[in-house]
């Protein structure tokens, strides 16, 4: 089965990643041919079998809710590429 | 050209401690070594030559009042996805080409309390993602033992700058081989720990349940030093497990009686290199005489569905983790563009390369609406029973013993247009991670010239058992001894 061009389209705008329109062929022909990989997953039997998300037994790793230094407004502003006074700018969000 | 000396961490500390040579001589010697093979290697991305002879000269101090650990004042080179404050962390793409982080990772703090010099920061496959270094948006990595091939990946300029001299260790990540497929191909050791044994805080992330830092050395002692200083709990590592680190130079005795090991079959892949395999089954053959009961014929059925499991929760997990790149807070950002998600398409389409873009595409299909189930759920399922193979394993055998990847290094360009058959270099590494279980590539001989790496694993937190049988290899054979010239 084919991704078809729309399905990558539609992965890309949900990825948010822009791709051009040779992207797109190149993105149906390498993802299908991954994807056509995974089918042998659906023979196994996986039946009554829990998922695992992470391979040790820890759980609910929780931290006292303590007041601590943390770095200062420059750090965190130092590597933004746009920047006015102490915020990070950004393109117009909602348009009229 | 010739072979030059190249230092352990024991020699080089001993050399320090009874000053017949400086941290600043040492550094310097590391630093010529460097301008001398970059040209032809490429293992660097930036070399941090004025930062490393600042802390040699403190390390000489250090030195002077007595006060060294076994790494105080050596040259050391880390992956270019560990964050080090003030100095740029790129993860060898456009996107972080300019990044300069404002804090260590846990692992730079805690080698820095041990004098680190660090002589530079390695090259890398972006974001980790490849098995040759060929997705460094900056520049492919030679391997020193034939220059017209890959060092492998992600780790490959860790292991290829070990290799060529060009630092006396390094650190690397790995997600599904990273560290141990390049230590194979450049005939060094790597480790990748337990899920949870080191910090990952200030790693840059890629999939979450699987990355891990580990030791790439000239030798398993070397590693054991490495670990010593590196392994532990970090509470800025909520994943980082609270669980005793022991000595690991106590691991290292030549003795491998009462040793169980098992051989999983399913490891020996159709198209693996016959003479891979016939290296492997030498090295299997010394494991016996030095002791160890070796069962040659277990079975991990679930095998063959690693591949599948991985390049399914792996891409997933990175699709949510390099979410947060989008022209912001920092890294690359494209201007050009009328609105914010303009903007924010445009930053991930120039700023990311076609390995990472292909990956990011393949995590949000699985992770989405309608697929989930069928993909990254399943995946999940088959991943315990693959964990499950491994803990039913380890009830019966002390280690398992396998190739760390089924080839010799390749061609530069062999696989670089097949994503398949380059994810099939990592086949007998992944398996590892989806478990969360350790294992160490060591120096297991050569084909026509090319290096062999053995794969040893063992259950969560018995990095001292790999330490012990590769020590117990290592001393048998020698193999640590062959240096490539360069």
């Amino acid at each position: 089965m084919k991704l078809s061009r729309e399905e990558v389209l539609h992965i890309a705008a949900l990825a948010k990643v822009g791709v051009t329109e040779a992207d797109v062929e190149k993105f149906q022909e390498q993802l299908s041919n991954i994807l056509e990989n995974f089918e042998a997953l659906q023979k196994l039997d996986t039946a009554g079998v829990a998922p695992t998300a992470q391979s040790i037994s820890l759980q609910n790793v929780i931290k006292c809710d303590q007041v601590r230094p943390s770095m200062s407004t420059e750090d965190v502003l130092a590597n933004a590429p746009q920047r006015e006074g102490d915020f990070f700018k950004v393109k117009i969000i909602l348009e009229d | 050209m010739t072979t030059l000396k190249q230092f352990t961490i024991q020699e080089a500390h001993q050399l320090l401690k009874t000053q017949q040579i400086s941290s600043v001589e040492l550094t310097q010697f590391h630093l010529d070594r460097i301008q001398k093979v970059e040209p032809e290697i490429r293992a660097l991305v930036t070399v941090t030559a004025e930062l490393a002879l600042k802390q040699a000269r403190e390390a000489d101090r250090r030195i002077a009042s007595g006060n060294m650990t076994p790494l105080t004042g050596i040259p050391a080179i880390i992956k270019d996805n560990m964050c080090t404050c003030g100095v740029k962390t790129t993860c060898s793409s456009k996107m972080l080409e300019n990044f300069i982080p404002p804090y260590n990772a846990t692992v730079i703090e805690k080698l820095n309390q041990n004098g680190l010099i660090m002589v530079g920061k390695a090259n890398m496959d972006e974001f980790a993602m490849g098995s040759s270094t060929e997705n460094s948006a900056f520049f492919t990595t030679h391997n020193p033992w034939d220059l017209s091939r890959v060092p492998g990946g992600s780790s490959g300029g860790s292991a290829a700058a070990v290799a060529a001299g060009e630092a006396v260790y390094s650190l690397g990540s790995d997600t599904g081989g990273s560290i141990r497929q390049p230590a194979g191909f450049c005939s060094v050791i790597g480790l990748k720990p337990t899920y949870g044994r080191v910090s990952r805080f200030g790693l840059v992330a890629f999939a979450s349940s699987l990355d891990q830092i580990g030791p790439l050395t000239r030798n398993v002692q070397d590693c054991a030093l490495v670990m010593n200083c590196i392994a532990g709990y970090d509470s800025c590592d909520s994943t980082s497990v609270q669980i005793d680190t022991p000595d690991y130079t106590q691991s290292l005795v030549p003795d491998l009686k009462g040793l169980r090991i098992g051989v999983p079959k399913e490891y020996f892949v159709e198209g693996m290199q016959p003479e891979v395999k016939a290296a492997i089954e030498a090295a299997i053959l010394k494991i016996q005489e030095l002791g160890a009961q070796v069962n040659r014929d277990i079975s991990l059925p679930s095998t063959p569905y690693a591949l599948a499991v991985y390049y399914i929760i792996a891409p997933s997990e990175a699709s949510a983790n390099l979410a947060r790149y989008d022209g912001v807070k920092y890294g690359f950002s494209c201007q050009d563009a009328q609105n914010m998600w303009e903007a924010m398409e445009k930053t991930r389409q120039y700023g990311f390369g076609t390995e990472v873009k292909r990956r990011i595409m393949l995590g949000t299909y699985a992770l989405s609406a309608g697929y989930y189930d069928a993909y990254y759920l399943k995946a999940q399922k088959v991943r315990t029973l693959i964990r499950q193979e491994f803990d039913q394993a380890f009830a019966q055998y002390d280690a398992l013993i396998t190739p760390t990847s089924p080839s010799i290094p390749f061609k530069i360009g062999e696989k670089i247009n097949d994503p398949v058959q380059m994810y099939m270099s990592d086949v007998c590494t992944l398996p590892i991670n989806i478990a969360g279980v350790p294992a160490i590539s060591i120096p297991a001989g050569f084909v026509n010239g090319l290096p062999v790496g053995m794969q040893i694993i063992g259950k969560h937190f018995s990095e001292d058992t790999l330490l012990k049988i590769a020590y117990a290899y290592q001393q048998a054979t020698g193999w640590d001894q062959v240096k490539p010239q360069i």
